[in-house]
C-alpha cells in the first residue's frame, strides 16, 4: 500500500523479501544497508532470536531520491523463513507493494523453495492478492556453491510469470542492487498505471 | 493494488496535526503520532529528537499485527488498544480504523490520563481519516494525475 504525502512531497513503498529459511533474505538486507550513504538509509531493525535467525522482521528504511520533486522512500522487509513463523510471515505482507522472492540455488534446498513460493502465494491470497499481479521480482542466490543448479533449472520450476530473474551471490553483494531496482522500478511503473 | 494508496494531502495533514498537538497537550505525552497499519508514518507531532520514528513506526504495526493474530487465535477481532508501561518511558497505542495512534509519555503523565484523552483524539482522528477517504475516492483521477506526468527516463534516473 503505497502512501503518497503531499505536506512532505514523499512516495513510501513497501517491498517484502520472501524465501525459505536460510536463503539470504536478511544478508540482502544487510548488503543494501552497508552499501547505502548515511543520509540515504535509516536503521537497520533485526527481530531475531538468539541465534541470529530471523523471529519476526528486519526491516531497513532506504530513500532512493526524487521524482517531478517526490523523494521516494522504500520500506524494506524480511519475513523469518523457517516453516513454522507462518503466522508472522503472513502478517509481513499487509500493504505490500513489491516482492521479492530469495531462491536458494542449491539443489538440496529446492523444495523448500517451492514449499515457500507456494506458501507465498497462499498467504498473499489471504490479503486479497494476486502474485500474478503484484510487481515481483525472482533472486537466485548463492550461485557461488558448488551443489548450485543451473539457472535453467531453477527458471523452470520457480518462474511465475515471466518476472525479472536475478542471480546474486547476497553474501558478496553481487545482484543485491540489481534485483533491489529492478521491483522498485516495477512498483513505481506499476503506481503509475494504477 | 489491493490495499488502495493513501494520499495525504496538505490541509488534512495540518489538521491530523492539530488533533495531534491538542492531545499531546492535554495529555502531557512527549510525542504523539499517526502510523497506517503496514508501518507508514503518517503524522508526528512532539519533542521527537533523535527519536527514529520510521523505525517505531514500522515496529508499532508490527506489534499491533502480532497481537490482532493473537486475537483471533483466541476469537477476538482485535485488541483495540496496547500499553507498554516502561520504568521512565512508556507508550501506548490505539487503533483507528486503518491507522494507529501512538503515543509516547513519560513520568509527567499517566496511563490513565492517556486513555483518556486518547478516547476524544480518536474520534476527530477518524473524522479526518475518513474524510481523506472520501475524498479519494471521489477524487480518484485528479489524485493520481501526477503519476501520469512520471515518465520511464524519471524512474531510470532514480538508479543511475
Amino acid at each position: 500500500m503505497t502512501f503518497i504525502n503531499y505536506a512532505s512531497r514523499e512516495i513510501n513503498c513497501k517491498i517484502v523479501y520472501y524465501g525459505p529459511g536460510l536463503c539470504g533474505k536478511t544478508t540482502n538486507l544487510q548488503h543494501v544497508y552497508d552499501s547505502t550513504a548515511t543520509g540515504a538509509k535509516g536503521k537497520l531493525i533485526s527481530l531475531a532470536t538468539e541465534t541470529d535467525r530471523t523471529l519476526f522482521f528486519d526491516f531497513l528504511p532506504l530513500e532512493l531520491g526524487s521524482v517531478r520533486g517526490f523523494k521516494t522512500r522504500f520500506h524494506l522487509y524480511t519475513v523469518p523463513g523457517q516453516v513454522f513463523y507462518d503466522a508472522s510471515r503472513k502478517l509481513i505482507l499487509k500493504g505490500v507493494d513489491g516482492v521479492v522472492f530469495v531462491a536458494d540455488s542449491q539443489e538440496e534446498r529446492m523444495d523448500a523453495n517451492i514449499e515457500s513460493l507456494y506458501n507465498l502465494e497462499e498467504n498473499l491470497k489471504d490479503h486479497g492478492y494476486d502474485l500474478l499481479k503484484l510487481p515481483y521480482v525472482l533472486q537466485l542466490n548463492k550461485r557461488d556453491l558448488p551443489t548450485a543448479l543451473p539457472v535453467a533449472d531453477l527458471i523452470g520450476e520457480l518462474n511465475r510469470k515471466d518476472e525479472p530473474v536475478h542471480e546474486a551471490i547476497a553474501a558478496k553483494g553481487t545482484g543485491v542492487f540489481d534485483t533491489l531496482k529492478s521491483v522498485a522500478k516495477q512498483v513505481l511503473t506499476e503506481l503509475r498505471k494504477s | 493494488m489491493v490495499n488502495s494508496t493513501i494520499i495525504l494531502r496538505e490541509q488534512h495533514h495540518l489538521q491530523i496535526k492539530t488533533v495531534l498537538d491538542k492531545l499531546r497537550m492535554d495529555a502531557t505525552a512527549r510525542i504523539a503520532f499517526l502510523v497506517d497499519k503496514a508501518g507508514q508514518p503518517l503524522a508526528v507531532n512532539g519533542d521527537i529528537g533523535d527519536l527514529d520514528t520510521t523505525s517505531l513506526a514500522s515496529l508499532a504495526a508490527g506489534n499491533v499485527a502480532a497481537t490482532d493474530g493473537m486475537a483471533k487465535l483466541i476469537g477476538e477481532r482485535e485488541f483495540p488498544t496496547l500499553s507498554h508501561e516502561g520504568e521512565h518511558e512508556s507508550l501506548y497505542i490505539c487503533v483507528i480504523g486503518r491507522a494507529l495512534l501512538v503515543v509516547v509519555f513519560d513520568e509527567r503523565s499517566s496511563l490513565g490520563l492517556v486513555k483518556l484523552r486518547v478516547k476524544q483524539a480518536s474520534r476527530d482522528l477518524a473524522t479526518v481519516l475518513d474524510t481523506i477517504a472520501r475524498e479519494m475516492l471521489e477524487n480518484k483521477d485528479a489524485e493520481t494525475a501526477f503519476f501520469d506526468e512520471i515518465t520511464d527516463d524519471d524512474i531510470d534516473s532514480l538508479f543511475n
